[in-house]
């Protein structure tokens, strides 16, 4: 089933004045269960892709189909719900609120879904066991390394058990070790049948997906299934 | 999202920033401090002021020589006005002109100097009849007060305020002594216990004596300054004041109430116009507190202004994780109401304290006997204001913090 789908996706910035193009009419298609890299240099507009897709700011121009449905249809608020209840996000830089415990920070979009303390409590300590951070789970964020914070950020993405996940640049901010285990992480998350979208400017993060779109002066330059897809094995893997 | 979670995120917002929120509610905790001291004290001043003029008795009706003042510069023309005569008093002692008088208490008095040996001291002559004492709530320390007999024999017979028995005597023994006034010996009878200030005589600084004495010896003058009428009860007073009116139009052959050469005030009507004087100070220095409360208001913008831009990442972040606008605008708002209400809460105590404080030092120092007492007005004003300032400069910072893009408030970099 497809879950997301553009049309003549156009994004235009403007600066005082002056028009920058970072969309110029992107065309794609990601069905429910893949796994999509989107790799292109810095400027190429993947990250505007993925801003778009992820329903964190509104085209220029074309269309847009979340679930089959036009997202100009849709309020500020019901994409703010999109974003809580279907999509989950994990950034370069974790953003994680600092001053709050681990458990917290996962919990936050079940706060924003009105979900009792106590069903929330409960589902963020399930997540928590998931990602292996278990005797952290009263630790301040501030007090993790960067591999437990894009952990902290995975089990966040996947409180609400969104239908997608968008990790912009997941790795960027890693070593490697740490940036395998999260590959790891997403690749087993895929194969029990979440959609993910990876968005990097690293080739060896794109070959972890089963298929890559590159992205050349915001166009899809093009869009190839991985052949030779690779595995992230549990100790990583090197650069 | 659940009110309640909105609630203690904006509670935990200020308890985060500990001392930066300490630092912004200064200005409000100083304003509501102001305001509500300012108005608590104003409300003691009025009670003791009242108060001080009600324990004459409401059934007490005061007549004055002279035309209603119609400003502050008309007093001077009353106190030298001499048409209240001898024959008038009199006459208002027959019970068939005020039948519903029960006492016509005399009362002259003028600024005099009085000495005992090397000792001087400036004071208040007050001449009255004995019925004064009753009638002003005096209370007798040493000696006794003056009798029937003294104001009828004209005694030069003195009952002295406890501050110039102090002044003049020290803790020597002052009855049965002379004390000289404008050059003539006086016996000292009795010495006042002290009395609290604030009513419009301080009997502390004076010297009350029979009329009929100070009038011959002292001021040489055969009128009185006022004629107190004590009604048989309050509800008589109307009645009271219509037969001393036709009584003295009577005496003073007057025909056109316009050409009245006396007026007449209750205590009533003198309570009312104190309050009207103390809630005009009050409101003014309250107001002059308020501005004290715009600043704090300005302070909290500012503040919340920055603090807005300093989380523009975790705006931008709470947004990607489903917050809506709104969210973040209570967030935002109740933040800056949660700090007002606190700032308020502090300045109610730390007011009333205030307050306290004062009424403390005013009977120390000054032998005020200020009732403490806190002004609901003061609070539930203080309250409103607070409340007032939170959202009111709380808004523009919540929802420029709520309209931000969550593309680039996530991609903030400061």
């Amino acid at each position: 089933m497809v879950l997301i789908e553009t049309e003549n996706l156009q994004k235009i910035y403007e600066n005082d004045g002056v028009k920058t193009p970072a969309l110029r009419g992107a065309d794609l298609k990601i069905k429910e269960g893949e796994f999509v890299s989107i790799i292109g240099p810095s400027g190429s507009g993947k990250s505007t892709l993925m801003q778009i897709l992820g329903c964190l700011d509104r085209p220029s121009g074309g269309k847009y189909f979340f679930e089959g449905k036009e997202l100009n249809l849709y309020t500020d608020d019901e994409l703010a719900k999109i974003r809580n209840e279907k999509i989950g996000f994990i950034f370069q830089a974790f953003n994680l609120l600092p001053r709050l415990s681990v458990l917290e920070n996962i919990a936050l979009p079940l706060v924003y879904k009105g979900i009792s303390p106590k069903k929330r409590i409960d589902r963020a300590k399930e997540v928590i066991e998931l990602v292996g951070l278990k005797d952290r789970t009263h630790y301040l964020a501030s007090q993790l390394s960067g591999g437990q914070k894009q952990r902290v950020a995975i089990a966040r993405a996947l409180v609400n058990d969104p239908k997608i996940i968008f990790a912009d640049e997941p790795t960027g901010n890693l070593d490697s070790k740490s940036g395998g285990a999260i590959l790891q992480f997403l690749q087993e998350l895929n194969n029990k049948g979440r959609t993910i979208v990876v968005v990097t400017h690293e080739a060896y993060v794109a070959e972890a997906g089963t298929r890559t779109l590159h992205i050349i002066d915001g166009n899809i330059h093009t869009d190839q299934k991985n052949e030779n897809r690779k595995i992230i094995s549990k100790d990583g893997f090197i650069k | 999202m659940r009110f309640f979670d909105l609630f203690s995120m904006a509670f935990s917002g200020i308890f985060v920033h500990k001392n930066r929120s300490i630092l912004t509610v200064l200005g409000i905790v100083i304003g509501i401090t102001s305001v509500t001291a300012v108005m608590s004290i104003g409300q003691s001043a009025e009670n003791l002021v009242v108060g001080e003029i009600q324990r004459f008795g409401p059934s007490n009706v005061f007549v004055l020589p002279g035309r209603q003042p119609n400003g502050p510069t008309d007093v001077a023309g009353t106190l030298l006005n001499d048409s209240l005569k001898l024959k008038d008093f009199e006459d208002m002692q027959k019970k068939e002109n005020i039948p519903e008088a029960q006492h016509v208490i005399p009362y002259v008095f003028g600024f005099v100097s009085s000495s005992f040996g090397s000792e001087t001291y400036d004071a208040m002559m007050i001449g009255s009849t004995d019925y004064a004492q009753k009638n002003f709530d005096l209370s007798v320390q040493d000696g006794r007060f003056f009798d029937e007999v003294d104001v009828e024999q004209k005694d030069r017979a003195v009952v002295l305020g406890s501050k110039i028995k102090d002044e003049l005597f020290g803790n020597a023994q002052a009855i049965g002594e002379k004390i000289k006034v404008k050059d003539q010996k006086f016996t000292v009878i009795g010495v006042l216990a002290p009395e609290g200030q604030g009513s419009f005589v301080d009997f502390n600084k004076a010297i009350i004596g029979p009329y009929t004495s100070v009038q011959q010896n002292i001021l040489g003058a055969k009128y009185f300054n006022r004629i107190i009428v004590d009604a048989v009860s309050v509800d008589a007073v109307p009645g009271v004041i219509r037969d001393i009116k036709t009584l003295l139009r009577n005496n003073h052959n007057i025909d056109d109430p316009e050409k009245d050469d006396f007026f007449i005030q209750t205590q009533e009507d003198l309570a009312d116009r104190i309050k009207t004087v103390t809630s005009i100070l009050t409101v003014l220095l309250a107001s002059v507190a308020a501005i004290s409360l715009i600043v704090g208001g300005v302070g909290i913008m500012n503040i919340m202004l920055a603090s807005v831009t300093e989380r523009t990442k975790e705006i931008g972040l709470r947004k990607s994780l489903g917050a809506t606008n709104n969210n973040i605008l209570f967030q935002f708002l109740l933040e800056a109401l949660f700090l007002t209400l606190t700032g308020g809460f502090f300045g109610i105590v730390f007011g009333a304290l205030l307050t306290w404080g004062l009424t403390e030092v005013a009977q120390k120092f000054a032998g005020i006997i200020l009732e403490f007492s806190l002004s609901t007005t003061g609070i539930i004003l203080a309250l409103f204001v607070s409340i007032s300032i939170g959202i009111g400069f709380g808004l523009f910072p919540a929802l420029k913090a709520s309209r931000k893009n969550p593309v680039e408030s996530l991609y903030y970099y400061d």
